[in-house]
């Protein structure tokens, strides 16, 4: 039993019954006016449920110890890592994922090609965090002690706080590969839900501490780094054990969530009772709602679902000003500027999103996956423009460059029979020999189709036709699913390179469409154009896709990675490259983010992309809800 | 020297390039066979190939001519239909139809030609080689200086010869009229522009978005002439901006990726033209480019012109050149394909890099001897070349002064190191008999045969055949005036202000350049830079101290300072007849047409009284330069109604202001010191 049944069920019965649940539920909204009432109410739910929660503990992936279970110095479950065996071939290891316990013999060539690497050079990491790199905690007394007899848990151990002063930047897990430590949290509190929040955001105020909203730690966007120059005391806000659904509405196809719950519980916990939100963003396994929320986040499946902005019907956020939310659950409203949007995208600036309601949808029949290549990027280009004219894109359409079609073969498991493999060079005969494409030019786009199972068969054959108007063939179900899956496991390979002196990154953008090849070609020829006059001594891999479409544009990402033998300061040469490519992007009609945030890392462009007015407005909201800069993530602004 | 003035990068006379006569091979082996050897281009990779044959379809389909072309069918009451017709039609006069066979064929005419006109072509083989790397990389803009018509024959030639894709060129539609001529250069790769396009929007959308296309797809390499025209006086002229602008719009649009600008020096130690264009200078109007015209001249190809230098520049990175210069999100929040006036910042940036690449076509172009002595040959009264003969010795004796000048001043020289000095410049007046002639140990200058009449030759008439030879070889002393522009400027200020305070040289220096910037080439915004190099040539050359403060002549300087001074002075005289003539009370409005030969007559009426003496104040060239000078100094105004270019003076007090501080009845201290600052 988990927590979405039970306080489904908890309603449940006779249709009697639940109807005057409901009225007895609206009349208590109607009591329940003062601040501290409600809080009261809540308060008693929140200990309610806290034993419901301790009863399907096993069906949540986040512990609070997150060092259990996960690494601390790389992405992802400690138990699953890219290596080279005792053979030189490279292995997946564990057993979480379809490609784990799986070789992979084209690896190690493509490691090698495509940066120069060498088995026999490694860069390996300092293997344990060594406390007295980590700063004793400034602890501000007086907060301690009022935290203490709240009875929130906290903890001012090193290694809680390292693991929350970082998301995954290569700068940041390139210093905790060297051991080095910055300045981090002093201490690391666990909220239970909503109202240890407004407590502990309470006593922040009260002491001047300073609060930073932790949930997946996944930010690719310095958004978790401590400001050096902040001389407060930091709190590390974690909400990952805040994270229950609290209820489920079937009628009106919504859920009510605490913030803190990470993608794959939340899909896994409504998919038990049928349905799904749809919101996959690559970053799942450990992302939160909280955290997509305030980072204004897209999924792989917006084309039918709709992206977070679409998803949420109502926000609760706890912020020094008290808590910010709308008074009803409308499907959409004209009472002024949408407030949610001084929400969506706040990166933590202004308070806490502790409580989300958001659209489900009845999970879908039947998926399919598919696959086009295309003899050129251009082709392929043409061909997703056409989808998206025609509005029928898929639940997600992704382009890749030649680059990343070979990359994704490197990472083709060991086959088992001989016939796969016979099979696999009768299909490469048949596109390259047969048909003519040419193996350094040919890129291939991956589908995914959900629905019934009809029009999904229907569907896909009109995607189909329009991919053979730009000369695209079919290239099975396997590649698709394949190229989806790798999603998943690209984050893991990163930490493989960095054990062979190769640093990498993505960072991603939106771009209208007729720019979008413009964008492609000259991102990449700067990034290389860039590590040749920066000294980098090998080619760099830059290679991008097209992982969404708009009516009007395209998301575009880009990958970067290059071998950084020789190089006496190679994360300097890295984020001067990365500083260019992001330059190069503005210049060519790009936006600063499609999705990853602005955080720190790309605040020197905000002025520009959002005017001297727009930076007045979102400085004098901060201003208005957050005086003190208690929330003082400095991200943003 | 230092790295300011060079701004070709490496390529400074301190690592002399090791040019090639490429004539050496074909006078070896068979003509024929070159014109059929197998031609292995390497085109650019980045782009998708693109045929002549899909290049008019693709710009035809452009979204940006559909635009156009949908306006101008509004704003005309035409149908669409006719409008596209329009276009196509300008098109198909516009297009070139580049065929390597017509390529063998001139590659088989020129060998010959070219073997009989020119005792070798030298090329350096190191910029062709970066050059042919280049045109993998990028699409490519190859801009030669235009000197002669041979110009862009000579390129496509070189081009040919060496493997490297032959170029698209923008030629003047004048040419595409010639009979036969006209199809074989555009067979060799010419496509045609209207000289003066005006307003014409339709014909500007056709031939932007045909450059551009050209660009985008890597077609093949663009080959223009940034001056526009080729120079009559052999002197760089102010470079056009609207092609450049064209050729960079598709990297300022993020449509590719890069530009690589190679600028070409060509250098002619006698130019075929030469006769001709100072004719066409005194007033002779210009033979219509005819078919016919171009047999007659082919008398010109019984004579030498000695040794051709094809000096290929470092291509340059459009990228790298436009950091910091030019915002490129300007362009993101409009469709690229709807026509836009290029914003001041883009114009700015386009003029500074138009300017950059004509002066580094003058860095990269060789100084003949025979230019330095036209330098001194102009120096001493006109009577004196005329009726008594200048003294050889004197002249060499100086010449070889001037060298080490040059020298020290970064001169790329053409003066054979293996032959005797003597012999260098008996040869180079030799070859230009037809304006010098060497007679019992003194030089004269040649004067056309006087026609056998009746009556004897009026003064005036007299006054025009010796001008005609005069601006013969100040044609020839041009060819070396960028080297000395800025010293002289220098040199000039010392001169006529007679002050030593730094700062207000800097004034004085920046007055004459924004006075003579349509007669020398300026990179706009550069003055200081331009000051600075002025200050560190003549200390080098040991004619002036610096200090903080000052400048101040040195003792052993005077001979420098004197020559550089002198070589001023032509322009000064002639800027000040014209002066004069405007600030007449009677001057009010008046045609260009009317201008030329109402100051002719003046200066005539002045030479022969002795009160001018310079010849050049009757070039039409300086005199246009003149109206440009003050239209830009505000002082004077194009009528905007008129057909025909008329003026009105504006402000005659202003004209009258720049002649007196010319002069130096103003003192410096009362011109403002700000840099570039308008008068």
């Amino acid at each position: 039993m988990n927590a979405a049944m039970a306080s489904n069920s908890s309603g449940g019965g006779s249709d009697r019954q639940r109807i005057a649940q409901q009225r007895l539920r609206i009349i208590a909204g109607h009591l329940r006016r003062p601040v501290d009432v409600d809080s009261t109410i809540l308060a008693a739910e929140c200990k309610a449920q806290d034993s419901k929660t301790d009863v399907s503990s096993e069906g949540k992936t986040v512990p609070r110890r997150r060092q259990e279970i996960m690494k601390w110095n790389g992405w992802g479950y400690s138990d699953t890592k890219f290596l080279f065996n005792k053979k030189g071939q490279a292995e997946f290891t564990g057993k979480r994922y379809k490609l784990s316990g799986m070789i992979m013999p084209a690896l190690k060539d493509w490691l090698e090609d495509t940066f120069g690497t060498n088995l026999q050079h490694k860069s390996p990491a300092t293997p344990i965090l060594t406390s007295s790199a980590v700063q004793p905690p400034t602890l501000n007394e007086a907060f301690v002690e009022e935290l203490k007899s709240t009875g929130i848990p906290f903890s001012h151990d090193a290694e809680d706080r390292v693991f929350r002063a970082h998301g995954h930047c290569l700068h940041e897990i390139f210093a905790l590969r060297e051991g080095k430590v910055g300045r981090v949290p002093d201490l690391v509190v666990w909220p239970n839900c909503h109202n240890d929040v407004v407590r502990i955001v309470e006593l922040a105020c009260k002491h001047n501490v300073c609060l930073i909203p932790y949930g997946g730690g996944t930010s690719v966007s310095s958004g978790l780094e401590c400001p050096p120059e902040e001389t407060r005391s930091i709190v590390s806000l974690d909400t990952s054990q805040m994270s229950r659904i609290l209820w489920i509405d079937e009628k009106n196809l919504t859920a009510h969530m605490e913030a803190g719950i990470v993608g794959q519980d939340l899909e896994r916990l409504l998919n038990e009772s049928g349905y799904c939100t749809g919101h996959e963003p690559d970053s799942m396994e450990f992302s939160s709602l909280g955290g997509w929320v305030a980072t204004r986040a897209s999924g792989m499946k917006k084309n039918i679902y709709g992206n977070i902005e679409d998803l949420v019907i109502r926000v609760k956020m706890v912020t020094p000003q008290g808590v910010i939310e709308k008074s009803c659950l409308g499907p959409r409203m004209s009472t002024g500027p949408d407030i949610h949007h001084f929400i969506m995208g706040s990166e933590g600036t202004l308070g806490v999103v502790t409580e989300v309601t958001m659209k489900i949808r009845p999970m879908p029949e039947y998926q399919k996956y598919g696959s086009v290549v295309f003899p050129n990027f251009e082709q392929g280009v043409a061909c997703l423009r056409e989808v998206a004219k025609q509005r029928c894109a898929p639940a997600s359409i992704r382009l890749m460059d030649n680059e990343q079609f070979k990359f994704g073969h490197a990472l083709k498991p060991q086959v088992s029979s001989m016939f796969t493999s016979f099979l696999d060079g009768l299909k490469t005969f048949y596109i390259t020999k047969f048909k003519g494409f040419d193996p350094n030019c040919l890129c291939v786009a991956t589908l995914l189709f959900e629905g019934h199972r009809e029009k999904v068969l229907q569907h896909e054959k009109q995607v189909y036709d329009i991919a053979a108007q730009f000369g695209g063939l079919a290239a099975g179900e396997d590649n698709g699913q394949r190229g989806y899956m790798l999603t998943f496991v690209i984050a893991y390979l990163r930490d493989l390179g960095m054990d062979y002196y190769v640093i990498g990154e993505s960072f991603e953008t939106s771009v209208p469409w007729d720019r979008v090849l413009d964008i492609c070609r000259n991102v990449k020829l700067r990034i290389i154009q860039e590590c040749k006059d920066k000294g980098v001594q090998f080619q760099p891999l830059a290679s991008c896709r097209a992982t969404q479409t708009y009516d009007s544009g395209a998301c575009v990402y880009f990958y970067f990675a290059f071998n950084y033998r020789g190089l006496s300061d190679p994360v300097h040469v890295f984020e001067e490259v990365e500083h260019a490519a992001r330059e190069e992007i503005l210049a060519n009609g790009g936006s600063l983010s499609h999705h990853h945030g602005v955080g720190k890392l790309r605040k020197e462009w905000m002025r520009e992309a959002v005017s001297n007015v727009g930076m007045g407005m979102l400085k004098s909201v901060k201003d208005y809800v957050d005086p003190n800069n208690i929330f003082g993530n400095r991200n943003l602004l | 020297m230092t790295d300011t003035c060079q701004h070709s990068g490496g390529a400074g006379p301190e690592n002399e390039e090791e040019f090639v006569d490429i004539l050496e091979e074909r006078r070896l082996r068979s003509d024929l066979g070159h014109a059929l050897r197998t031609f292995r281009p390497s085109p650019y990779k980045g782009g998708p190939s693109c045929s002549a044959a899909d290049l008019p379809k693709i710009v035809l389909e452009s979204q940006h001519l559909r635009y156009v072309v949908k306006e101008i069918a509004t704003e005309t009451g035409a149908s669409p239909e006719e409008v596209r017709e329009e276009a196509s039609a300008i098109l198909e006069e516009m297009s070139q139809n580049l065929q390597l066979g017509f390529i063998r064929l001139l590659g088989y005419i020129f060998t010959k030609v070219f073997k009989r006109l020119f005792t070798s072509i030298n090329v350096n083989m190191e910029g062709l080689k970066a050059l042919q790397q280049a045109i993998q990389e990028s699409p490519v803009i190859l801009l030669p200086n235009h000197r002669s018509y041979v110009d862009f024959l000579v390129i496509s030639y070189i081009m040919f010869t060496y493997d490297i894709p032959v170029p698209v060129i923008a030629a003047g539609i004048p040419l595409a009229g010639m009979k036969i001529v006209g199809a074989i250069i555009r067979r060799s790769g010419a496509f045609f522009i209207r000289r003066a396009i005006g307003s014409d929007k339709l014909y500007w959308a056709v031939m932007s978005e045909y450059v551009r296309t050209i660009i985008k797809t890597g077609f093949a390499p663009l080959e223009f002439y940034v001056e526009g025209l080729r120079s009559r006086t052999l002197k760089s002229l102010m470079p056009k901006l609207g092609m450049m602008h064209m050729v960079l719009e598709p990297y300022f649009k993020g449509e590719v990726y890069d530009i690589q600008l190679v600028p070409i020096s060509l250098s002619y130690d006698r130019v075929l033209e030469e006769s001709l264009l100072a004719l066409e200078l005194l007033g002779v109007p210009k033979l219509k480019e005819s078919t016919t015209g171009l047999l007659k001249a082919s008398k010109v190809l019984q004579d030498d012109y000695g040794i051709m230098h094809v000096n290929f520049g470092r291509p340059m990175s459009v990228r790298r050149l436009c950091r910091g210069k030019i915002n490129l999100r300007q362009y993101n929040l409009i469709p690229r394909d709807l026509p836009q006036k290029p914003r001041a910042e883009a114009q700015a940036c386009v003029s500074w890099l138009a300017h950059l690449m004509v002066r580094i076509q003058e860095e990269g172009s060789l100084i003949s001897p025979w230019s330095l002595m036209a330098c001194l040959l102009l120096q001493a009264p006109t009577a004196v070349l005329t009726e008594q003969g200048l003294p050889w010795h004197q002249l060499t004796e100086k010449t070889i002064w001037l060298r080490k000048l040059a020298l020290d001043f970064g001169a790329r020289l053409n003066w054979p190191a293996q032959v005797p000095d003597p012999d260098v410049m008996s040869s180079a007046v030799a070859l230009h008999h037809s304006v010098v002639r060497r007679e019992a140990g003194r030089v004269y200058l040649v004067r056309e045969e006087e026609p056998e009449r009746k009556r004897p030759i009026s003064p005036e008439e007299d006054v025009i055949r010796s001008a005609a030879a005069v601006l013969m070889m100040v044609s020839y002393r041009n060819q070396s005036l960028h080297l000395f522009v800025r010293p002289a400027l220098l040199a000039t200020a010392i001169g006529v202000t007679k002050t030593a305070q730094r700062d207000e040289l800097f004034a004085f220096f920046c007055f004459l350049r924004d006075v003579f910037s349509n007669e020398f080439i300026f990179i706009p915004g550069e003055s200081s830079q331009d000051f600075e190099e002025a200050c560190v040539l003549l200390r080098k050359c040991g004619a002036v101290h610096i200090s903080e403060q000052e400048v101040t002549a040195s003792d052993a300087g005077l001979e420098a300072l004197s020559f550089l001074q002198a070589l001023l002075q032509p322009f000064i005289d002639s800027y000040q007849v014209m002066f004069r003539f405007l600030c007449e009370d009677k001057v009010h409005v008046f045609a260009e047409k009317q201008f030329l030969p109402a100051v002719r007559n003046l200066a005539t009426k002045l030479i022969l009284s002795g009160e001018l003496h310079t010849y050049e104040t009757l070039s039409s060239d300086t005199q246009k330069n003149v109206l440009s000078a003050l239209r830009r100094l505000e002082t004077l105004a194009k009528l905007e109604s008129s057909e025909q270019n008329e003026y009105r003076v504006v402000n005659k007090a202003a004209v009258r202001r720049i002649g007196d501080i010319l002069s130096g009845k103003i003192p410096p201290q009362m011109l403002q010191a700000a840099p570039d600052a308008k008068l």
